[in-house]
């Protein structure tokens, strides 16, 4: 069970019913979604932020894992294209008491429902259920395995930036080894056509990482010296715990980007984060709220990348994005 | 006591023997009485024509997991040794993690008891290593032993203490029995659910390399080398881990090792999808670790095949990758796995996997078993070498399903077994049409 006509398939781009990863997507699907976003930027810029888009639809955000600033930003998308939304933690469901993935899931299913956006600490995750249900299944992140939609708005706030992907050298620093982020990321930008390197001290980049097509990068400077992106990764705290590094002072002094190393770049640079950030430990806060940010930005971009993801996924197709959304109640 | 039993007309491969050729077998009072041409049994015997049939000894499982008792849900005494018989299984060793562990005399004489009474393979239990699998404190192995343990283990959990592993092969020594280690350094390993490497990497799984096998089996060949008791690796599934008992070996240290079936026919591309049904510890590692366990295989570095039959239930796999269980069952489709990977490929002769599956583990572990000797326990299987056929876990004896080889086709198919002369298996006529002209593989009737 992992396609179903009535739901998705006719989008125009062939995303299939659900999109949980980049890694399976083309270059001309990536680029197709970011194009999309663009027409559903102008709604958040409204003075009353609603289109009947996805009018009659029912979502469930089923976030196993906390997250406030993806809940809330699919939250958003999916208000402000009027769907019905139900939201699930954990805590306070069925989930605590025990119930398997594939109970809550089908259960779910059996109230009717159109689309599920899931948030799991288990890689993997957003396939299983994808595979077990008939309604589109959107990944919001899945363990350390993907986040796709997180990839996107990163992609189209580079994209708003620097007029393209194609020949920009992006490097990914910090955690890459737990960051589903990052692996979004590098399947994203390679896809369209950028080069990526990653930097972090090696405890913190996985093996085989350059099969994927990267190269690796041992110092900051090294990072700053031949990116026209950087895009800089939380460090998890409790990483410090498991001893993959020693203390954040010492992560700050060798791998945390700060004014003074970007000021020693040799041409133009952006930094961007997923956040939350941690300020004085893997950036700076001249640098978050400096001139080389993109950080608000690309949260703003984030509304704007889901609306193109529901509506694709709801059949809609990137052509008539721009009319979709001026129909009125 | 049952009736003789003549097996005519098939072809006797006994490699103990360096048999290959036409000839029967007459098995009376539970032993071999006679084998090889021109045999005539007594009037009662019952006589099976077995033509075009391969008739050996009975395979040999020197690591399976039963869960009796604790997890009956999985697998009880009597449906894994049931599963083992329609593997052509007629010896298992069935490890001590269960719950409770078998850590003393009346534990193992409670498996030993479920075993005879369960009509399939012999059932052999090996005892914990440590009280409690916890790796402290040694199990009394000389009780063990008394109330029929064959091995000590810990399997499940690497025996971590060199210092208790230094023990046991000593200790060990008394009663002639080895100790089977599952070699995992833990730190290395880091609650790691697969191989580590690109596959893992791009899953975002977490990834447990192929040193932490390496490693551990390093040292504790060094300690087999110190001590000169019996090391017995479990499932080999490294190159590395490889050259490390093929060093201990040249150096004369009583080490040998075993291989999984699994681990000989698939990689970590297997956990594509995150299909559960591929995590098994330790992982399926790469295509050249593959390799070099097949070459290694062949020129007897690795001395025997063993399934590591772990049967959990469907809904314990059926579930996100890092919380399914580790294990895949095993015994119903090990001879068809060992014959594609190595018959098929040219590696190794017909003669060569009966071996690894019954020579070679009755060799290494002393029994009296694995041949077709006249005297010797009337212990065979009887199999179709040229038979192919499509892996489908819902005929499966066991009490679990979760095979990676689910609609696979293998080659060499089981068509019965006995124990001691007895019957315990025979596969049902409705899953194996006759092939056209071959007369009925297993009958009755005078000579």
């Amino acid at each position: 069970m992992t396609a179903n006509t009535t739901n998705g398939g006719a989008d125009g781009l062939g995303l299939g019913k659900d999109l949980t990863g980049l890694q399976q997507l083309t270059c001309e699907q990536i680029e197709g979604i970011l194009d999309t976003a663009e027409p559903f930027k102008e709604i958040s810029e409204r003075r009353i932020k609603k289109v009947p888009v996805l009018r009659g639809k029912t979502i469930v955000n089923l976030f196993l894992e906390p997250s406030t600033r993806t809940r809330i930003s699919f939250e958003f998308a999916e208000k402000r294209l009027s769907a019905d939304t139900v939201n699930i933690a954990s805590s306070g469901s069925s989930v605590e008491k025990g119930e398997s993935l594939v109970d809550t899931a089908r259960n779910l299913e059996a109230m009717r429902i159109d689309m599920v956006v899931i948030r799991h600490g288990s890689s993997g995750a957003a396939q299983f259920l994808a595979d077990r249900i008939p309604s589109n299944v959107i990944n919001a992140g899945d363990g350390q395995h993907e986040h796709p939609t997180q990839a996107l708005l990163d992609l189209l706030t580079i994209r708003d930036r620097l007029g393209s992907i194609a020949g920009r050298r992006v490097c990914i620093v910090g955690d890459v080894r737990h960051s589903r982020v990052a692996r979004s990321d590098i399947w994203g930008l390679m896809r369209c056509g950028a080069e990526v390197a990653v930097c972090g001290p090696k405890t913190l980049i996985p093996m085989g990482i350059e099969e994927l097509g990267v190269t690796v990068l041992s110092r900051v400077e090294e990072a700053i010296e031949w990116a026209e992106v950087l895009y800089v990764l939380r460090l998890q705290l409790e990483r410090m715990d498991a001893g993959f590094v020693p203390s954040l002072r010492e992560y700050n002094r060798f791998f945390g980007v700060s004014r003074e190393r970007l000021e020693r770049a040799p041409g133009d640079i952006v930094v961007l984060h997923p956040g939350p950030m941690n300020r004085g430990v893997e950036i700076d806060s001249d640098v978050a709220d400096g001139p080389w940010s993109l950080i608000l930005p690309q949260v703003t971009n984030g509304v704007a990348v889901r609306m193109a993801v529901l509506y694709l996924l709801a059949g809609g197709s990137p052509e008539r994005a721009e009319s979709a959304k001026e129909a009125r109640e | 006591m049952s009736r003789p039993v003549l097996i005519t007309g098939g072809r006797l491969l006994d490699p103990s023997q360096e048999l290959d050729g036409p000839g029967a077998l007459l098995i009376r009072n539970g032993r071999i009485e006679a084998c090889g041409r021109d045999i005539v049994g007594p009037d009662d015997a019952e006589v099976v024509d077995v033509d075009g049939l391969v008739v050996a000894p009975g395979f040999i499982d020197v690591h399976v997991h039963f869960r009796e008792p604790g997890d009956e849900h999985k697998e009880t005494i009597g449906s894994g040794a049931r599963s083992a018989a329609a593997g052509g299984f007629t010896t298992v060793w069935t490890m001590p993690n269960t719950d409770p562990p078998i850590d003393d005399p009346a534990a193992v004489g409670f498996v030993r008891g479920a075993g005879e009474r369960a009509g399939g393979a012999r059932v052999y239990p090996v005892g914990a290593a440590s009280r409690g699998l916890e790796g402290e404190k040694m199990t009394e192995v000389g009780e063990l032993v008394a109330a029929g343990a064959v091995a000590v283990s810990d399997d499940g959990n690497p025996i971590w203490n060199a210092g208790l592993l230094r023990r046991l092969l000593e200790y060990t020594q008394t009663f002639d029995i080895p100790v089977l280690q599952h070699a995992e350094d833990t730190g290395l390993s880091c609650g790691g659910v697969m191989n580590e490497g690109k596959v893992a990497t791009a899953l975002g799984l977490r990834g447990a390399p192929n040193a932490a096998e390496s490693c551990m089996v390093a040292r504790d060949c060094y300690i087999a080398e110190l001590t000169g008791g019996h090391l017995h690796v479990c499932h080999v599934s490294t190159r590395e881990a490889v050259e490390q008992v093929r060093r201990a070996k040249e150096c004369g240290a009583h080490v040998t090792a075993e291989v999984t079936p699994h681990h000989l026919a698939l990689t970590e591309d297997a956990v594509h999808g995150y299909r559960t049904e591929a995590k098994m510890n330790p992982p399926l590692r790469t295509e050249e670790d593959r390799q070099s366990l097949l070459d290694a295989l062949v020129d007897g570095t690795i001395d025997v095949i063993a399934t590591d039959h772990a049967p959990h239930h469907y809904e314990e796999k059926e579930r996100e990758f890092d919380d399914a269980p580790f294990g895949v069952v095993g015994l119903e489709t090990a001879l068809g796995v060992a014959m594609l990977e190595l018959v098929e490929s040219g590696r190794l002769s017909l003669g060569g996997v009966v071996d690894r599956l019954s020579c070679a583990p009755a060799r290494i572990m002393g029994l009296d078993v694995g041949t077709l000797r006249p005297g010797a326990r009337g212990d065979i299987v009887v199999f179709d070498p040229a038979e192919r056929w499509t892996v489908d876990a819902s005929t499966f004896m066991s009490g679990s399903r979760n095979t990676p080889f689910v609609g696979k086709e293998l080659v060499g198919r089981v068509r019965a077994t006995w124990v001691a002369g007895e019957r315990r298996y025979e596969l049902p006529r409705e899953a194996s049409p006759f092939r056209e002209g071959a007369p009925p593989y297993v009958g009755q009737g005078s000579v």
